[in-house]
């Protein structure tokens, strides 16, 4: 049993059901992000968490305490939203205090906890203004400030970063990994940025569709995706999927793929984890960054295969040199070294890291090995 | 040689006029835009003007044929007269007594029903029922019922509460007319007020009133200011229902306003007539002028995004 239970929850609207059975069990101190696209019922699940909605069946229990219809009030928890939601006729230090106030913590009480969390969030100077004069960064603070300084068991945050112009985005992300690692507080976080997903949290649950997809450490998330969805959601550029068919070469099982200029390639996978699918179609899933130069590819790997493959489009991005070339009718990206000498048109050797190869079923979209 | 120098300030000069020209627009359609609108203006202020000049002159300067003259001699008499000594009716009151009754209708009228209203809507954006959209529609109809239907079955309902002819029945007949409309100007402007404030508030610990009296109620400003002023205007000026429903002790300045233009004992004093005209318009004038001011935009700037 974990700190924050999620047993068979599901919502239904109508006849709509937006969550079907979830079960997550969030242990205490955890940062549990929900991603997944809009409409996939992660900020359902939250809103649920919070007693914002009402749970259709199932239980969701905090400290083993079932909050089935207990007010969002009594559940001890606080939320960060999307749009701050601060009060816009309070200073600041109204804001902060309101939550107190309800809970009719003593006015001295109240002073000392401002003080100490608007030390902690640098919004000190801030206290006596109002909302409409802060920035969004700071608003942002505030909202932080504002669930901080009531000691919840859990914290909610529904996309508290999507409002935020890119580079305060990138701050207030490591602002808030330190902050969690400073005060050791469990967390419920959603977005739907893979990059926030994976930077900030000790475990991912990948929702779509109403489902969770996945569950689990980011590693395992983008290193072992359970399917096809949580493959080319999570990761940036995400990872190329191709049809591809498992053969038999020197007697190890090997990936069959069509090259752009119409003829094949082999490329044997690592291990013999792929042996029992021989004569299979799949689905090849590898990540840009497993597809490099000849002289970039991972010195530790085992399982480095070159294929001479046409390049349709280079992307220099700086620090990385994205090449494109055409496999199986699908685009598949290569992350290369800056500087390599490759343009549009020429046949190029890619070397595949074929130990980060994942295969899923065309038809299940679910993961072979 | 001589003409070189008079020809450079020619050109220098021609780029002078277009900047003056250009700062002061005086084009020939400008001119007659103006014009027009200088008619249309005195147009529209000339019957205040006649009635203000010809309330502070002596009636015989108006039986002399002088309506649009300036008073030949200053008086504040009128004034005096159509506030406290002239024949209203049967009594010599003056306007004093039912300009107090109509204050005594109008301020519990419009607070009340404009408190209803942001109730209302706040319920029905806030905290939606099955039927609330039906409910307000209903509400929105009322806003649409003439008067004159209403009068006989009010008057029956009026005296069923014990309200008739006294000026609380007064103010229960305009709150009732009033709740639809003040309740379609509050729900419109909270459907615009954003859901996760009341939301942040709930899990606060902010209960139902005290979200309504501390969140809503003071970012309400704007849309406040212009139901007060709708509500202010229309009760203030309301004849039918006065006339209706009121008696002689509970009349409003509007029925009072038309006793006195009626009741003459031998001369009609005409200027007396457009002092107590005048002072029935002052205080919805009062409320535009005051509550105007209040009356801005973006309060809420900045509550929610940037």
């Amino acid at each position: 049993m974990g700190f924050l239970d999620i047993k068979q929850a599901t919502k239904t609207y109508g006849s709509v059901k937006v969550l079907h059975e979830t079960n997550i069990a969030v242990e205490e101190g955890e940062f549990l992000v929900l991603v997944g696209p809009s409409g996939c019922g992660k900020s359902t699940l939250l809103n649920m968490i919070a007693g914002l909605e009402a749970i259709t069946s199932g239980e969701i229990a905090i400290r083993g305490r079932s909050m089935n219809g207990v007010k969002p009030a009594d559940r001890n928890i606080a939320m960060v939203f999307q749009s701050y939601a601060l009060y816009p006729n309070m200073t600041v230090k109204g804001n902060i205090a309101f939550g107190m106030e309800m809970h009719g913590i003593a006015k001295p009480e109240r002073e000392k906890r401002i003080g100490q969390v608007a030390d902690l969030l640098q919004i000190s100077h801030l206290l006596d203004r109002k909302p409409g004069q802060l920035s969004g960064g700071q608003r942002q603070r505030v909202a932080m400030g504002r669930a901080l300084v009531r000691e919840p068991d859990v914290f909610l945050f529904d996309e508290p970063l999507s409002n935020l112009d890119a580079k305060l985005r990138v701050d207030m992300r490591t602002e808030i990994k330190k902050l969690h690692q400073k005060l050791g507080t469990t967390i419920v976080y959603v977005t739907h940025d893979q990059i926030e997903a994976l930077t900030l949290s000790t475990r991912i649950a990948v929702m779509f569709g109403g489902y969770v997809q996945q569950l689990g450490t980011p590693k395992e998330i983008y290193d072992n995706p359970a399917n096809m969805f949580v493959a080319g959601f999570m990761g940036s550029p995400s990872m190329n999927l191709f049809p591809a068919k498992v053969v038999s070469a020197n007697g190890a099982a090997a990936a069959e793929i069509s090259l752009a200029n119409g003829s094949a390639a082999t490329i044997p996978f690592a291990g013999d984890r792929m042996s029992a699918s021989v004569g299979r179609d799949i689905v090849l899933g590898i990540r840009p960054e497993a597809i490099t130069d000849r002289d970039g590819a991972d010195r530790n790997s085992k399982a480095i295969h070159i294929v001479e493959a046409p390049v349709e489009v280079t992307e220099p991005a700086g620090s990385d040199t994205f090449v494109v070339s055409q496999i199986g009718g699908k685009d598949v990206t290569g992350r290369f070294r800056a500087d390599v000498a490759v343009k549009a048109g020429d046949v190029f050797p890619f070397a595949f890291n074929m130990e980060k190869a994942v295969a899923f079923d065309p038809e299940s979209e679910q993961r072979i090995a | 040689m001589s003409t070189a120098p008079s020809v450079e300030t020619g050109a220098t000069a021609a780029p002078a006029v277009e900047n003056r020209s250009r700062l002061f627009q005086f084009s020939p359609a400008r001119i007659v835009l103006y014009a027009i609108l200088a008619i249309f203006c005195i147009y529209y202020l000339l019957p205040l003007y006649v009635m203000v000049v010809n309330s502070l002159k002596p009636l015989s300067e108006i039986t002399a044929g002088g309506m649009m003259a300036l008073p030949q001699q200053w008086t504040l008499a009128p004034w005096g007269s159509a506030w406290s000594t002239a024949q209203v009716g049967v009594e010599a009151t003056g306007l004093r007594p039912y300009f107090i009754n109509s204050i005594l209708m109008v301020v519990p009228a419009v607070a009340i029903s404009t408190l209803l209203g942001a109730l209302n809507g706040y319920v029905l954006t806030k905290w939606a029922f099955r039927g609330s959209t039906i409910l307000f529609g209903l509400l929105l109809f009322g806003c649409f019922i003439p008067f004159q239907m209403v009068l006989i079955p009010m008057a029956r309902m009026l005296g069923l509460m014990g309200l008739a002819g006294s000026v609380p029945g007064l103010v229960f007949v305009h709150l009732v007319y009033g709740i639809g409309f003040s309740t379609l100007y509050f729900r419109n402007y909270y459907a615009a007020f954003p859901t996760e404030l009341v939301r942040a508030a709930q899990i606060d610990g902010a209960g139902f009133f005290t979200i309504f009296w501390r969140i809503l109620l003071p970012s309400s400003g704007p849309i406040a200011v212009v139901c007060i002023i709708w509500q202010f205007t229309n009760i203030w000026n309301d004849f039918l229902f006065g006339a209706s429903f009121s008696d002689f002790d509970s009349q409003p300045m509007t029925v009072a306003l038309n006793n006195l233009v009626q009741s003459s004992t031998g001369v009609k004093e005409y200027n007396v007539h457009f002092a107590g005209a005048i002072m029935a318009a002052l205080p919805t004038l009062l409320v535009y002028i005051v509550a105007g001011r209040f009356f801005v935009r973006g309060l809420m700037a900045g509550s929610v995004k940037g």
